[in-house]
């Protein structure tokens, strides 16, 4: 029987058995960040425990800091404590700190991949549920609690069941408009969010070949919202031109003999999978949340579900959603007015997704009374984006381009709207008040984040076309 | 952490699917190093806009205030990674936490906790669901771990399942670093191995080794 790229990732990582018969999968590489890992490093303190691999493990400052442009440590003044507290642990443990300033700072999902730190056939660790985004380049990432982040500050082991194998076969060409933000929804509409419990799951068919690293690392990225800890994408050629030449990646020989260890990892032929499923992406257009969860997704063009037509065990958990999200059963989802739109998160913030939303601005301006704040996913990013002239036609457009940071995704850092408004995102989670207090959160690709925020409204394909 | 071996009290109806992190521990603008967990469990369905409480709301329920085990539905504790999604529970005394499924993390999260996470099929959980909801707080529940039972007021009796790891863990209160560090030869062994076989999977620098 052959082994999935799961299986191989997964078996050259298990150290042994443990007596409660849990595996133990060796970490390669660890980011805790200053939200979740002040407490973990408390505890290890406490209990007279150090750091076992500081040279793998790095800490990110991602969820607390202020996106404003020039901010500082005090910008957001509840950031601060989180912060301080991660810096002293680290110090501490000789962990290194991407602090605010440094030139590889950014949300942990976006710097791993990006420096090359991150590497196909590797294993990850984040107490962050969004760990699962680096299998974009073919790692295997888990993201988890802060009892388990103290367990491999501890032992750089985590102690797991053996999850179960799930392929979601990508089948088609996806629509010119569409990217990989609506393939993820996309599957999510159709697999819903627990879909994959219990399972990795591995993206394949030719959607998942065609599309770039930036957008495998965008479609993996959601795969917690289907329920399953960790998603993954076969590395092939594109993934090695991507890694060549990033700062951390393996030099020369290295880089070869790496190579060669990579190109032996995608599923064998005759892999065994618990569980299949295909979706037709062809023609695919962008998507959009109508409600509170991620897998209520409709195409742009479609129209709110009318509870009346669903089975009454559904019924209630529709109409809530349609309240909370002001919306009428049935209604068209296109021409809703929209109050504020966020471009970023360890989602859609990196540079094609900027790039995707500058080709829309471009010339324009946001619409009167819409709010509209781009952050960047890293420092790098940042600077890449400015380096080609993107900063200067969103500032022109009247967007704010803030600085680095989760910003709006989750709010923590005091980024958000008020009640009653509502928020494009390129995010992931449109759960209610996650970005707010009664804040209505619909979640979709750059493009249509970007052409919402000039129309003031939801537009759909035609508006579009029309106006890109 | 602390053992578990059986909880009685009053058992807390709250049957929504996908209940998930964000709901029941919100960050928000109001994150804080130390927090008051009690208050913060369900804080945006627990409070009107004006910060009074919503008294129809299940867990403002005085019967239920200090409920030592949850009925929830399917895919529970969906999303975040989240531990004060747990330790929020805990705050007001819920040790055990009954679903149709649940998601991955949350569940690894409970047991880290000491939170019994029970699986009931849908047919088991259709009769619990109804007998909670009949009850409404006015008589104990009781989960015991050792004879894996659940019982409650009128002669309800069933068995549930877990994993005898699971359960021991939880029985035994078990320290999970420090049954990992029993293995410490062979991670050490390990990482000696991957030095030879991956020597990049070892180092994480710009080194290019
Ligand atoms: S950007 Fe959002 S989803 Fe990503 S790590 Fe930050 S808070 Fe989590």
């Amino acid at each position: 029987m052959g082994r999935s790229l799961f299986d191989k990732i997964w078996d050259a990582h298990v150290v042994c058995r443990r007596m409660d018969g849990r595996e133990l999968l060796f970490i390669d590489r660890h980011i805790t960040h200053e939200l979740h890992a002040p407490h973990a490093f408390k505890k290890l303190k406490e209990a007279g425990r150090i750091v076992r691999r500081p040279d793998i493990t790095f800490s990110a400052l991602d969820h607390t800091p202020a996106s404003t442009p020039g901010r500082d440590d005090t910008t957001n003044p509840e950031g601060k404590a989180f912060m301080d507290a991660v810096r002293a642990a680290s110090r501490e443990n000789n962990v290194r700190v991407f602090d605010l300033g440094d030139a590889d700072h950014g949300i942990s999902h976006v710097v791993g991949p990006e420096i090359g730190m991150v590497l196909p056939g590797a294993t990850h660790a984040v107490p962050d549920s969004h760990a699962c985004t680096v299998g974009g380049l073919g790692a295997l990432a888990f993201g988890c609690g802060t009892t388990e982040l103290e367990h491999v500050l501890a032992t750089q082991v985590m102690a797991l069941v053996h999850p179960k194998r799930m392929r979601v076969n990508l089948e088609g060409k996806i629509g010119a408009l569409a990217s990989a933000k609506d393939v993820a929804l996309k599957v999510l509409s159709q697999i819903g969010v627990s879909g994959g419990r219990g399972h990795i799951i591995e993206f394949a068919g030719p959607v998942a070949r065609a599309l770039s690293i930036e957008g495998r690392l965008t479609l993996c990225n959601l795969t917690i919202e289907m329920g399953s800890r960790s998603g993954l994408v076969a590395p092939d050629d594109k993934t090695f031109e991507w890694l060549h030449g990033r700062p951390w990646a393996p030099k020369d020989a290295m880089w070869d003999r790496a190579l060669a260890y990579w190109r032996t990892l995608p599923s064998d032929d005759d892999a065994a999978f618990e569980r299949e499923v295909t979706v037709h992406c062809d023609g695919l257009q962008p998507q959009i949340t109508w409600g509170t969860d991620p897998s209520q997704v409709i195409e742009v063009n479609g129209r709110a579900p009318d509870p009346t037509n669903l089975p009454s065990e559904q019924r209630a958990a529709v109409e809530r959603a349609l309240d909370y999200m002001g919306l009428q059963p049935g209604e068209k989802i296109a021409g809703l007015k929209v109050d504020r739109v966020f471009i970023g998160s360890c989602t859609n913030a990196r540079l094609p997704d900027l790039r995707e939303a500058a080709e829309i601005v471009r010339g324009q301006h946001v619409a009167e009374g819409v709010f509209a704040l781009i952050s960047a996913g890293s420092a790098r990013v940042k600077r890449e984006a400015e380096a080609i002239g993107l900063d200067k036609i969103f500032r022109d457009a009247g967007f704010v381009w803030g600085e680095s940071a989760c910003s709006m995704c989750a709010g923590a850092n005091g980024d958000g709207g008020k009640a009653g408004e509502r928020i494009l995102s390129t995010t992931n989670r449109n759960f209610e008040n996650r970005q707010g207090r009664g804040v209505r959160t619909h979640l979709v690709g750059p493009a249509l984040a970007a052409a919402a925020a000039i129309a003031g409204k939801i537009v759909d394909v035609p508006q579009m076309k029309a106006g890109a | 952490m602390k053992a578990f071996t059986r909880v009685t009290g009053a058992a807390i109806p709250f049957l929504e699917d996908d209940v998930n992190t964000d709901q029941i521990a919100p960050i928000g603008a109001g994150a804080r190093m130390s927090e008051d967990y009690a208050q913060t469990l369900f804080r945006h369905r627990r409070r009107g806009a004006d910060g009074a409480e919503i008294p129809d709301f299940v867990f403002n329920q005085p019967q239920f205030r200090n409920g030592a085990i949850l009925v929830s539905g399917s895919n529970f504790g969906c999303g975040s990674s989240r531990e004060s999604a747990v330790w929020t529970f805990l705050a007001i005394g819920v040790t055990c936490i009954i679903a149709r499924s649940f998601a991955d993390m949350y569940r690894e999260n409970c047991l880290q906790n000491g939170i019994l996470p029970i699986t009931l099929s849908d047919a088991l959980a259709d009769t619990l669901e109804a007998a909670v909801v009949a009850t409404n707080g006015a008589a104990p529940f009781t989960v015991d771990l050792v004879s894996q039972e659940i019982t409650g007021p009128n002669g309800l009796h069933m068995t549930f399942e877990i994993s005898a790891a699971d359960r021991t863990r939880l029985l035994e209160g078990l320290d999970d670093i420090g049954l990992t560090m029993k293995h410490r030869t062979e991670i050490e062994a390990f990482e000696k191995k991957m030095t030879d076989m991956l020597p990049w999977s070892q180092r994480a620098d710009a080194s290019g080794l």
